[in-house]
Formats: structure tokens, C-alpha cells, sequence
């Protein structure tokens, strides 16, 4: 007995050894060898991890690690070289490009696809379109109840993306806060109650079962388990369902931009690869994925 | 010869202890620390509002601190007494047949990854809640509780459990030559016996709770208001920390917001160890008598 607990902290200890030994390793993980990641945004990621397998086929000796915890995640790693490629829904902050420089890295940035903001309810709920204005005072709190639009006597449960998302800072900016509007007021935020949640799969979820629900998410995680919503620039505006199309002509007025971010110009492995995303093959992916092609 | 080679090896492996704790406690510290010059101590932990990434940022973290409190406390109250109640029948009640089959059923709860316990909590338990308390949503504070507490039950049955099987048989025999009832033995004796030991497992049982994640990520809604009720969307400590630690840069502000939270965090779990030890040191001191 007392021979088998010594032999077990003997375990415990070459365990920890070999803990450490992999985290070093792993720390020094770089752009050597044909093996990159690209980390970042959740909108991105179905996008990349398309792009990452046809890529992979072309070159089987490349392997790319592609994960999506949120844009300012990826834009993070980029800061702390722990990641070659950031994915982003949203553009690099004046602040973050200080940090970045200040550890020696140099933000370098490329527009690999654009996107259109969805807004999503439950199937149920009777309101087919909003304005930029209504959106703002759900989601600052202003707005509480489905009446106040047009639609049931039911209270509104407001599911917003967390601050590690980089459609969280779009929406807030473009929505919340009104951007390119007479109204824009950057003193806006979300409201106390809004929900924050950890993905945009779980928003959509919740929105499915929750006819009280309204969420946004990127048009790839839109399902037909929930409807989308018609949004008008403003009251006069006609109002716009997202589409590829209408995306494009920039009609619909929630798109944003979908970027890479490299540390200076990309060279070697990851210039091949972002030529591919480029490419005409590349862009047709886009197409797959439900978002809208840049070249 | 072989008996020095051992000892300091679990010399070592306990310094090792000592060392990775006090390591991350000045991790903790140094990290978390520096936020106070930007936010004084008492602006933080009474602040309402939590906005890390606008500008300029604001850090108050009352409605996180106040989230774990009614998260905690709806988890101890339903774990409470349905793992003592399940301990007491078990060591008390139960044919040992029974006994064997029951107690590793329950510890297997344990050994439910937290996010299974999410999924769980997201899919079958919040639709249930808010259909039952008819709520804006089945995200909430209630929900987690709930699926919190069924975490922290085979901590709480299997070293309740112990503690009951502990007591010397002598007392219970004692109490039956006395005309006592089973429910008697087990109310005015038995328990009481196996106070010290119960209340360690209740304390074992809460700081399973406080420090809990990714379930409270899953299913507390994430909501920044403070909650007035348990059953409001809200975002416990551990969720702020997981949900933002990603995006902040090293060093910055949100990072050594974050840091502090945890910092709040391991003095909360300390105090409840603390206590539990207190509780304790006076039961055994009472029945050392």
C-alpha cells in the first residue's frame, strides 16, 4: 500500500515534467515547416476551415489548424505570436495596432470575403421588418416589448454574441450606436439585460425555442428554424432582406467586412494559401458558405 | 537507503505543492493588482457596470460577484438536502445490496464532464424552467443552480456518506436500547455525530459550485444587469473570466480586470475552506468532551 502511493506521486511528478516539456514546446511553435493556424472570429471560421481543407488537398505535405473562439481572440494571438493568421469580423483597433507594434508585430491587412449581419426572431413572431432605429432601442434597453413594433404583447429577450466576437463590436457599433446615421451616438450600449452567449450556434438554438428571442449572426448560421428579419436603413428606407445579392449591391445595410491578419506582408506557405482564398476557386467557396465574394 | 530516496521524493512532491501554489497566487497578484490604479478597489467590486471593450472601458463587477452568490446558493440548497437525505438513507437505510449498487451509480455523476452538464442544461432543463415559471427565457441563474447541484451531489453524498459510516455503531445501538425509531437515530444521532463530517462535504460541495465554468457559460444567459432573482439571466464570475479572457490582450486593462476577478475568486473558495475548517476544529473540540 504504502509502496503504491510512492509510485503514484513518482507518476504524478514525471506526469507534471512531461506537462511542462509540451507547454515549452508548444509556446515555440512558429511559421517553420509547412504548418500554420489561423485563429479568430467565429463568422470566419466556417469559411476558413472550407478554404484550410481544399487547400490541404492541393498540398497534402501543409496541415492549417483553424479555430474560431471570436475576433478579438484571434486578433490577441496575433499580438502575442501565437497564431500566423487572425481571422477577423471586424477592422484591427488604433489601440490594438499600438500593442501589436509595441511587441514587435505588424498588423498586415487583407479583405478575404464580406458578410451580411442577420437578424434572426423565432418563426412565430408575426414582426417582418425593423428599422436601424428600432434595432438600437431593443438592444439598448429602450424597447421591451414585441407591441412596441408591431407584433404579439410578449416581453423581448435580447441574445447578443460576447465580447470575445467581433460581430458583437460590429453590431454595437453599427446598430447599437448607429453608425452613418443622423441618430449615431457613440455613448450607446447594450442594455443591462441583454444576453451575452458564448457562441453564435447557442444564440441560434435559444432563438429557435424562444419566441421572445431576437439574435443576429453571420448569414452561414442562419437555419431554417428561424426567421430572418427585413431591416430598413431607416423608417423611409425600403425594407431589405439579406442575401448575397443584396449584399453586394450594398443595399442591405448590415455588411461587413471579413479579414485575414498577417504579421507584415505574407510570404512562403501563407502567401500560397492566401492566393488560393483569392483565387477564382477560392472566392467560389465564399459563395458556398452564404457569404459574398471580394474579387 | 530505499527509505531516503522515497522520502524525498514526497518531500519533493509536496514542495512541488507548495510551490505551484504560491506561484499562482503571485501570478494572480501581480496580473490583477494593476487594474486597481485604473479602477480604486472599491469602484470594482461596487461598480454595475461592466463595459471592457468600449471607450473608455468601465470594470464593475457587482453583478458577476452577486451572480455566483445566487448561483452557489441555489446549488446548496437543492444539493443540501437531497445529499444528505441520500447519505443518511444510504448508511442508515439501505440493505447493503442496495448500498453497493446506489453509491457507484452516484459518484459516476462525478465523473460527467461539465460541458455533457451544459448540454443537458440547454437542451432538456431551460425549456423546462421557463415554461414552468413562465419566464422571457430558460437561460438563467435557477437553471444553472440546478444542474450545478447535481455536480456537486456525489461530492456531497459520498463524504457525507464516510462520515455517517464512521460513527461507532455503539451510539446507534445505544439509542435503539433507548426506544428510539430509525428516524430518530438517524435525526438526533447519527447526524448530529457526523456534523464535522457533513459540513466538509457541504463546503467541498460549494466550492465545486463557485468555481464551476463552463456549465454557468452554457446556461446562465450571460446577462450584465444585476440579478434580483434567481431566475434573471445572469453571468457568474467564472463565466466573465472565461467569456472575456480570451480577447484581451496580455497586459491590458481587461486582462488585469480579469486577473482580479480571479484573484476575488480564490480568496471566495479560501474563506469557504477557511470556514470549513472552523466548523470542524469546534465539532470535533464538542465530541472530544
Amino acid at each position: 500500500m504504502y509502496h503504491r502511493v510512492i509510485k503514484r506521486k513518482w507518476f504524478a511528478l514525471v506526469a507534471i515534467a512531461l506537462l511542462v516539456a509540451a507547454v515549452a514546446l508548444t509556446g515555440c511553435r512558429g511559421t517553420q515547416g509547412d504548418a500554420f493556424s489561423i485563429t479568430g472570429s467565429n463568422t470566419v471560421q466556417p469559411l476558413s476551415t472550407l478554404w484550410a481543407e481544399a487547400f490541404m488537398n492541393q498540398r497534402p505535405e501543409v496541415s492549417i489548424a483553424v479555430s474560431g473562439p471570436g475576433s478579438g481572440v484571434g486578433i490577441a494571438a496575433l499580438i502575442d505570436s501565437t497564431t500566423d493568421i487572425a481571422q477577423s469580423s471586424r477592422l484591427i483597433k488604433q489601440s490594438e495596432i499600438d500593442q501589436a507594434k509595441a511587441k514587435g508585430v505588424n498588423p498586415y491587412e487583407i479583405l478575404v470575403a464580406a458578410d451580411a449581419l442577420a437578424v434572426v426572431v423565432h418563426p412565430s413572431n408575426p414582426v417582418t421588418e425593423l428599422t436601424i432605429a428600432q434595432l438600437s432601442a431593443i438592444y439598448t434597453g429602450q424597447i421591451t416589448n414585441w407591441q412596441e413594433v408591431g407584433g404579439e404583447n410578449l416581453p423581448i429577450v435580447a441574445l447578443s454574441r460576447d465580447t470575445n466576437s467581433g460581430t458583437h463590436v460590429f453590431f454595437k457599433e453599427v446598430v447599437v450606436q448607429m453608425e452613418g446615421l443622423p441618430t449615431h451616438d457613440k455613448s450607446l450600449e447594450y442594455g443591462p439585460n441583454v444576453l451575452f452567449l458564448p457562441s453564435t450556434s447557442a444564440g441560434i438554438e435559444e432563438t429557435a425555442k424562444n419566441p421572445r428571442a431576437i439574435f443576429y449572426a453571420g448569414l452561414a448560421y442562419v437555419t431554417n428554424q428561424v426567421e430572418t428579419m427585413a431591416v430598413k436603413k431607416t423608417a423611409d428606407d425600403p425594407a431589405v432582406l439579406p442575401s448575397v445579392e443584396t449584399a453586394v449591391d450594398l443595399t442591405y445595410p448590415l455588411v461587413r467586412p471579413l479579414l485575414y491578419y498577417t504579421n507584415g506582408e505574407p510570404t512562403g506557405i501563407i502567401k500560397d494559401f492566401i492566393d488560393y482564398c483569392l483565387s477564382p476557386a477560392g472566392q467560389a467557396k465564399v459563395l458556398d458558405v452564404g457569404y459574398v465574394p471580394v474579387q | 537507503m530505499g527509505e531516503r530516496v522515497i522520502e524525498g521524493g514526497i518531500f519533493l512532491a509536496s514542495l512541488l505543492a507548495i510551490v505551484v501554489l504560491l506561484g499562482i497566487v503571485a501570478l494572480l497578484l501581480r496580473q490583477g493588482l494593476p487594474i486597481f490604479s485604473y479602477t480604486p478597489p472599491w469602484a470594482f467590486m461596487f461598480g454595475t457596470r461592466w463595459y471592457p471593450v468600449s471607450e473608455p472601458p468601465t470594470f464593475g463587477i457587482t453583478p458577476f460577484f452577486v451572480a455566483t452568490l445566487w448561483v452557489t446558493a441555489v446549488a446548496t440548497a437543492v444539493a443540501v438536502p437531497v445529499g444528505v437525505g441520500c447519505a443518511a438513507y444510504l448508511s442508515e437505510v439501505a440493505r447493503p445490496a442496495i448500498r453497493e449498487t446506489v453509491k457507484p451509480v452516484i459518484e459516476l455523476l462525478a465523473g460527467l464532464p461539465s460541458v455533457v452538464m451544459g448540454f443537458i442544461g440547454l437542451l432538456l432543463l431551460s425549456p423546462l424552467i421557463q415554461s414552468m415559471f413562465n419566464l422571457n427565457t430558460g437561460l438563467c441563474g435557477l437553471a444553472a443552480g440546478i444542474m450545478l447541484s447535481l455536480m456537486s451531489l456525489p461530492i456531497i453524498v459520498t463524504v457525507s456518506e464516510d462520515a455517517l459510516r464512521a460513527i461507532p455503531d455503539e451510539f446507534r445501538q445505544a439509542a435503539y436500547a433507548l426506544g428510539a425509531t430509525k428516524w430518530e437515530v438517524v435525526r438526533h444521532v447519527s447526524i448530529p455525530a457526523a456534523l464535522s463530517g457533513i459540513a466538509a462535504a457541504i463546503m467541498l460541495g460549494i466550492g465545486r459550485a463557485i468555481g464551476e465554468t463552463m456549465t454557468v457559460l452554457m446556461i446562465a444567459g450571460g446577462a450584465l444587469a444585476v440579478p434580483a432573482s434567481p431566475t434573471e439571466p445572469m453571468m457568474p464570475m467564472t463565466s466573465a473570466i472565461a467569456s472575456g479572457i480570451g480577447n484581451a490582450v496580455r497586459g491590458g486593462l481587461q486582462y488585469q480586470a480579469l486577473f482580479a476577478i480571479g484573484l476575488l475568486l480564490f480568496v471566495m473558495t479560501l474563506a469557504v475552506n477557511l470556514i470549513a475548517d472552523r466548523v470542524l476544529e469546534r465539532q470535533k473540540r464538542k465530541f472530544a468532551r
